[in-house]
């Protein structure tokens, strides 16, 4: 019961502590508006607006056709160059694709002789320049076979495939960045805001007042992560109903509830990695540093700017302790697929755990360092 | 000197307010000039806000303030009178650099006044020979004890020797001896130069007595002005304490008149119970002993006060009896009980009060005091109830709505007190609680002691300063270097020593410990060579900011070692972490002909390095099912008469179904399984034309820059470019939060110090900081990851210098925007991820983005040097085919700085 007292008169603290502060509400409305709405709105596809330039040294009608065929969202109006021309701009990266028709390109392809266009892909950008060139191979011999052919409908018989995307058929963006977003704000803010409630209690002094009063670590550092629980995951529940569903439009296919208890359990492990950090760091600018180089891989590898599976086997088993990527394979699973408990109930127990694991050092850490400082 | 002096300052009709409390009200006052002029009042009546005011440190609100001949209103003015004027702010060394030496210290403050190499050396000389610092001119500021750190802030207030000298309580928490060489210096130095003004503040009435001119101040205004023996003649007392009593209570008549002595009470009955027992109590911290074997026994109902001069032990002591620190040899007991293995119900019997306010600023009086009650479980019939007694007790009243960080310093004592005494405990710890208290406040407080200690059979552990408040203990210990010289009753201990009083019993006795002191050179002050116009742009001062950050920098490595290794391990690990190549894509197949044709297919799809193979699926629900689950991404269907309708030729389709909650990556799958698709077909049917006629025309890709489509010389280039943002721009707002957070920028207040100054000067550290880093990031990028740098070196080190610029500008820029060092860490975080990670081009080019994303994009330095980094590198482009990205990337920098240059406030509010 005394632990319970305790812990709920330091989280009262502690939220008006961060509610008292302007800019921190500011921050966080930020983070869960603004942020969540330029970062989903922003996502095109993988190839979306490709810049490409036509070296035409045919000038046919096949070349012009399939000039015509490249179209707007997934490219950009094509420039006409010279070869040189062509080769400096994309150094420039001005353009990502140039392709080139031989002469006669037109000709030879009426006589069956199956001539060859050359395309150039700017492979700094590895995965555009894959899927760009995929595009432009469908084009180009859908294009020619429709001239050779005169007509679109004459397309050989033989096995089609038919593709079809399950929970997104429509392909749209938005979706899924909303929801990666949601969940980089979630860690930004979750793990900032903790670690530095703690470290300021100790630049201040204040927790050896606190350590000298009949209160645990313990009920020190929950009171830290329930109140940081409490002010994100309303943030996050906000900005789920109002700007990802109402104002993104984004349909949620599985169960709401589900969504948000994920979220609270995945706020746990983010606001046990604060503490940890908080702990660890001795000054707010090694802090700061610290949440650097966590927040970049927690969010870069999470899974949400590349698949996990496209990892080396070092890294994914490395990135099996980020509870960012546990999330974003349950928030995948429950907001787009639709998963229940059933399905996710792995994710949550391993986010759990690792909020335990994190938790637990950060304690004894926390032990440790007020018997040292003096 | 009776004649009319011309006053140094002159205050006219000035009100000053904090929000909607008033600091100053309609305050008028001359400062005669040449005079030592003294400040006493209450807390909180607005003595800082008036010395603040009068140095320039505070923005003039209302009303006028000329000071040295002109307008402190004028920011002209102000510059060219800051190197007259010195301006020591309250709290122990708060405008020093904890972590640089007494000699960097002051050189630091000898720049800021343009004085020559040659010139400060002699005067750090002379100075520190002067006030007995010389032998310790290596030492960091921070390691000195109080009183050292009080005279360090004076030689650095002298250095330039000004003509005007504010001190805001010079020697609140000092010791009695510290405190005498601290007077004596100002003395001798007034001796050496009659002409300069001092305004002193001070809570000690013996001093205030020892001025030219006081000031007596109350709620905003001045109660009463003249020398001390006038002051004295007006209210018919004896002292400047007791005239001061007298005036205070001119004003506030409802205070209760009892006379200021306590009742001496009997002696303690001997072998009553023993509260507090020490034996043999050491505390090391690695080569120094801070507390050495220290033994006493105190009484219930004692009051045990601790002397001694600053930085000898009695915190160590406080600290080890409350079980904050362990100790490293000996015991301690509470009430028989051994203090390192006590429960919490024991913690609940003590209440402990520490030297520096640690209560909750950001809370108010009220919040303070609920959340300590609760703490302590006092419920709330019994918190309000302790509240109703104490909030008036301790004159707290009007400031409950207050927030506990903007309340003056006697008055955060005083909360503090109270939130110590809330749950009645039975032993009392309080380590120096009443420094920078007023007399009154302080007579209260004791009299509070006094009631605990007699009627409640409190035991009290107090160390103090103050040499009548140690005459009201029952026994007193005095302390040196982590030792009791001596430990009796103060009367016992004045007789002992054959002094008139228990300040000369106290100093004698610590002159006896300590070397004696050098004598003061007699040309302590010789004027400065030549006073250079502090107006104007200065490099010296700019290079002496930075010199300065550097030194603090070089002091914290392993803030370094975290910036260096932090961001080697970062590089490596995000350019082997991330791939943008998807493979071993999870798939299944519901096979509805389970022909040799339909397996032939499957396996075309299996054996490539793309897909990887899972349990076949046995109907249309496992299907479903195992999608959601996520165990695949792909499914695969297979219509029955699939191997017969190829041979036939005729027309059928194998249905793909693509897990599309990740578009991006369902993209890459749908391009992946039409190309599967494609050759399984070829390797099936090879001689069927029909089936599958070859295309009409071919398409030849051919990969730039990376012709092996290898991820490694993709990611690689792009990851500095967000280091290179990130760690910059963090360390820059935390640095400047932290002077504004500590206290430093007062510097900057009361110095000429310019805008640009204060800021380019910090700022260049740390864009040395990050080229060091580029530096460290670059030879990785080419040794370790094996990517080589195919174009102009030359070209990328200069975008890299534009780039930091612009980094550090925007931390600058974030820094203006916050008061802590906890905002600013988290708005230099939350508001550079985004742009930094996601719209800066590194995985989704920019010209991908769509909508406002895209014009932040390119509103953001790193979507710039991204282009400038790959370019070098993979693109081995030069400095024609960059010049673009240089331009634009070059206009950051300015805009961000000159923002931040815009906003900063030279005064305080």
């Amino acid at each position: 019961m005394r632990p319970l007292i305790n812990t709920f008169w330091l989280t009262g603290k502690e939220l008006k502590s961060v509610l008292g502060d302007p800019v921190m509400v500011i921050l966080i409305a930020w983070s869960f508006v603004v942020a969540v709405m330029l970062e989903a709105q922003g996502a095109g596809d993988t190839v979306r607006n490709a810049s490409i330039a036509i070296v035409d040294e045919d000038r046919s009608p096949l070349s012009r056709q399939i000039s015509d065929a490249l179209m707007p969202p997934w490219f950009q109006a094509p420039v006409e160059m010279t070869a040189d021309q062509a080769a400096a701009a994309m150094d420039r990266g001005e353009v990502m694709f140039v392709l080139s028709f031989p002469p006669r390109f037109a000709a030879d392809a009426l006589a069956g002789r199956a001539p060859t266009a050359q395309l150039l892909a700017d492979a700094t950008a590895v995965s555009q320049a894959q899927l760009g060139t995929d595009y432009l191979r469908n084009i180009v011999q859908q294009e020619a076979r429709v001239f050779l052919a005169a007509s679109p409908e004459a397309a050989p018989p033989g096995l089609g495939l038919e593709l079809r995307r399950a929970f997104n058929p429509n392909g749209n963006p938005v979706w899924f960045k909303a929801m990666s977003s949601l969940l980089n704000q979630l860690s930004v803010l979750t793990i900032a805001l903790t670690g530095a409630a703690m470290l300021r209690e100790r630049e201040h002094g204040t927790i050896e007042h606190l350590m000298v009063m009949p209160l645990s670590p313990a009920e020190v550092a929950v009171s830290k992560v329930l109140a940081t629980m409490v002010v994100v995951l309303a943030a996050f529940t906000g900005s789920l109903l109002i700007v990802v569903r109402g104002v993104l439009d984004v349909p949620v296919a599985g169960s709401m509830p589900l969504l948000v208890s994920g979220a609270a359990v995945y706020l746990w492990a983010a606001a046990a990695i604060g503490m940890l950090l908080g702990t660890l760091a001795r000054s707010m600018a090694q802090f700061a540093l610290l949440v650097i180089m966590v927040i970049i891989p927690v969010i870069m590898l999470s899974g949400g700017m590349g698949a996990v599976e496209s990892q080396p086997d070092l890294v994914q088993k490395l990135t099996l302790a980020l509870p960012s990527r546990h999330f974003l394979a349950f928030a995948k699973a429950v907001a787009f697929r639709g998963a229940g408990l059933d399905a996710v109930w792995p994710q949550l127990a391993l986010m759990a755990g690792l909020g335990a694991a994190f938790f637990g050092a950060s304690l004894a850490l926390f032990r440790r360092s007020m018997s040292v400082t003096g | 000197m009776n004649g009319v002096v011309e006053p140094v300052a002159r205050v006219g009709r000035v009100t000053h307010r904090y929000g909607k409390v008033v600091a100053l009200s309609d305050l008028t006052l001359d400062l005669p000039a040449g005079r030592m002029v003294g400040l006493i009042g209450p807390d909180g009546v607005g003595k800082s806000t008036l010395m603040g005011l009068i140095a320039g440190a505070k923005r003039l609100q209302q009303g006028k303030v000329t000071c040295l001949g002109g307008s402190m209103a004028k920011a002209r003015h102000r510059t060219t009178m800051g190197g007259r004027i010195a301006f020591m702010p309250q709290g122990l060394g708060r405008n020093l650099y904890h972590d640089l030496s007494v000699r960097e210290n002051m050189e630091f403050f000898g720049k800021l006044f343009a004085l020559g190499r040659a010139e400060r050396r002699a005067r750090i000389e002379r100075l520190t020979r002067a006030t007995g610092l010389h032998p310790f001119l290596d030492r960091p500021a921070g390691k000195l004890s109080g009183g050292m750190k009080q005279k360090l802030g004076l030689c650095s207030s002298l250095i330039h020797d000004p003509d005007f000298l504010l001190l805001d309580e010079p020697t609140t928490g000092v010791d009695p001896l510290s405190r005498r060489q601290f007077w004596d210096l100002i003395a001798a130095i007034r001796a050496d130069r009659p002409e300069m003004s001092v305004l002193v503040s001070t809570a000690y009435m013996e001093e205030a007595a020892l001025f030219d001119h006081l000031v007596a101040m109350d709620g905003g205004r001045v109660l009463a002005e003249g020398p001390p023996a006038e002051l004295m003649a007006r209210t018919g007392t004896a002292t400047v304490g007791d005239a001061y009593v007298a005036l205070m209570r001119q004003t506030n008549a409802d205070e209760h008149a009892s006379p200021p002595a306590a009742p001496r009470p009997a002696d303690l009955p001997e072998g009553g119970e023993i509260a507090i027992r020490a034996r043999g109590l050491t505390r090391r911290f690695s080569d120094f002993t801070a507390v050495d074997s220290v033994s006493f026994d105190i009484s219930r109902g004692e009051i045990f006060g601790f002397l001694g001069s600053n930085g000898c032990g009695k915190t160590t002591t406080m600290k080890m009896l409350t079980g904050l620190l362990p100790a490293t040899e000996g015991e301690a007991w509470i009430f028989g009980q051994p203090v390192a293995d006590q429960g919490m119900e024991a913690r609940a019997r003590v209440g402990f009060m520490s030297q520096s306010f640690s209560l909750y600023g950001e809370l108010t009086v009220q919040e303070n005091l609920v959340l300590h009650a609760r703490l302590y479980h006092l419920g709330p019939a019994l918190s309000a109830a302790r509240l109703a007694d104490l909030v008036p007790r301790f004159g707290l009243t009007e400031h409950m709505g207050q927030k506990a960080g903007d309340l003056p310093l006697g008055l955060r004592q005083r909360l503090s007190l109270a939130v110590a005494v809330i749950h009645s405990p039975e032993i009392l710890i309080l380590d120096e609680p009443t420094s920078g208290v007023d007399p009154q406040a302080r007579d209260d407080f004791w009299r509070l002691l006094l009631d605990l200690s007699r009627n409640d059979k409190v035991t009290i552990f107090i160390s103090t300063h103050f040499m009548d408040e140690a005459m009201r203990c029952d026994r007193i210990s005095l302390m040196h270097a982590g030792r009791v010289l001596v430990s009796d009753r103060p009367e016992k201990i004045v007789e002992d020593s054959g002094a008139a009083s228990l300040e000369e019993a106290f100093i004698a006795y610590m002159a006896a410990e300590l070397p004696p002191e050098t004598e003061a050179p007699p040309a302590l002050t010789a004027k400065a060579a030549t006073s250079p116009d502090a107006a104007g742009f200065s490099l010296g001062r700019l290079l002496a900011f930075t010199s300065r950050e550097a030194m603090q920098v070089r002091r914290d490595p392993v803030r370094l070692a975290f910036a260096f290794l932090g961001s080697a391990l970062l590089l490596l690990v995000m350019s082997f972490g991330i791939s943008q190549e998807v493979r071993d894509i999870p798939f299944a197949v519901l096979d509805h002909d389970d022909s040799p044709a339909s397996r032939a297919y499957v396996s075309a799809y299996r054996d490539s390095p793309w897909f990887k193979l899972k349990s076949p699926i046995l109907d249309v629900q496992a299907l479903d099912d195992r999608m959601t689950s996520g165990e695949l991404a792909l499914a695969l269907e297979i219509p029955p008469r699939f191997g017969a309708d190829l041979r036939g030729g005729h027309g059928n389709a194998v249905a793909a179904t693509i897990d599309g909650a990740d578009t991006a990556r369902a993209g890459t799958i749908e391009s992946y399984v039409s190309g599967a698709h494609g050759s399984a077909l070829a390797g099936i049917a090879p001689g069927r034309a029909e089936a599958q006629m070859p295309p009409p025309v071919t398409l030849e890709p051919r990969f730039r820059y990376n012709p092996d489509m290898a991820s490694l010389p993709s990611i690689g280039p792009s990851i500095p470019p967000l280091l290179l943002l990130l760690f910059p721009a963090i360390l820059m707002a935390v640095s400047v939060a932290r002077e504004k957070e500590i206290g430093t920028i007062t510097n900057f207040y009361v110095t000429p110090t310019g805008r640009a100054e204060f800021l380019i000067g910090k700022q260049l550290v740390y864009i040395g900081i990050a080229l060091l880093n580029f530096a460290i990031l670059t030879a990785l990028v080419v040794l370790v990851l094996g990517v080589p740098l195919r174009g102009s070196p030359l070209v990328l080190v200069l975008a890299t210098l534009v780039y930091v610029v612009a980094a550090t500008g925007f931390g600058l820029m974030v820094s203006m925007m916050t008061s802590t060092q906890v905002t600013a860490v988290f708005a230099s975080t939350v508001l550079s991820v985004m742009p930094t990670l996601q719209f800066s081009g590194m995985l989704t080019p920019v010209s991908s983005l769509e909508g406002p994303a895209r014009v932040m994009g390119s509103l953001w330095p790193t979507t710039w040097y991204m282009m400038a980094s790959v370019g070098s590198y993979t693109k081995g482009l030069g400095f024609a085919d960059l010049s673009g990205a240089l331009v634009r990337l070059a206009v950051f920098g300015p805009v961000f700085t000159g923002i931040a240059i815009a906003i900063l406030k030279k005064q305080e509010r």
